[in-house]
């Protein structure tokens, strides 16, 4: 219990520290957003469910409302175009996840402001795969998949 | 961290269409050197963030998967032409990049 409390105290502080040198150097202006700190957990996740997890977006229901515009057959894995967009009303965020890569989430974006449920990108994929998309609006999450095929790999050495 | 982002904003009705090209290596640290057989370590935008006159549009986490060179699009609704768009990326280094448009 006083380990936990103390791991908590040391965190806080060495975040607050870290912000405070950062203003110093100008880096930051005072007042400035941070953004949200990066999701470790679900990025180190090995499999999609867990990465879904990490990101508060398991047990996700299907929905017809999110298009994936992805190639059926891609040549290069190692550059896969992929451009999601979500009908669905609010939607705040969309997050790519490639199944069979050693770690599933690709990326999350949040929405603000004015900007559309909708994100163009390239991503890597290590091999034939099931492209996943969850998409969160009004406090709910919803998923759509679609399959791509690689022929050559884009991930390993 | 290589120079350079380039960033192209068009209005379609009052739909920005943001277009966003980075110069990254994207370094999944699951490579090998084919010379020494060592994994070269990750190195790879992790933090993007957007903003339209200030204020924050789209805030994005990226994992080592996002393609070397890294292309971002998205859209804004309710933008007018000059509305100045700024993009700040940091890498899993700390290194930064950023660069900026008036959507036209």
């Amino acid at each position: 219990m006083m380990n936990q409390l103390r791991r908590t105290f040391l965190k806080s502080t060495g975040a607050a520290g870290t912000v405070a040198v950062a203003i110093a150097a100008g880096l930051l202006k005072p007042g400035q957003v941070l953004a949200a700190e990066w999701n470790k957990v679900a990025f180190d996740a090995t499999t999609t469910a867990d990465a879904m997890k990490g990101l508060n977006v398991a047990g996700a229901t299907e929905s017809k409302d999110i298009l994936i515009k992805a190639p059926d057959i891609a040549e290069n894995g190692a550059v896969v175009p992929v451009e999601v967009t979500s009908k669905i009303p609010g939607t705040t965020s969309i997050m790519i996840f490639v199944d069979k890569n050693q770690n599933p989430l690709i990326a999350d974006f949040e929405f603000s402001n004015g900007a559309e449920g909708y994100v163009s990108t390239r991503i890597k994929m290590a091999s034939t795969s099931h492209v996943k998309v969850a998409v969160k609006a009004g406090g709910k999450a919803y998923t759509a998949t679609k399959e791509v095929k690689v022929t050559i790999g884009g991930c390993g050495g | 961290m290589a120079e350079g982002m380039k960033i192209r904003a068009t209005l379609q009705g009052d739909v920005a269409d943001v277009k966003a090209l980075m110069n990254h290596i994207m370094e999944t640290g699951l490579r090998k050197d084919a010379n020494t057989g060592k994994l070269i370590p990750a190195h790879f935008i992790n933090n993007v963030v957007a903003t339209l006159n200030g204020k924050t549009v789209l805030e994005a986490q990226w994992g080592a998967a996002v393609a070397k060179n890294p292309f971002l699009g998205f859209k804004i609704k309710g933008a007018k032409a000059g509305d100045k768009i700024v993009i700040n990326a940091v890498d899993n280094h700390g290194e930064k990049m950023s660069g900026e448009a008036a959507i036209a």
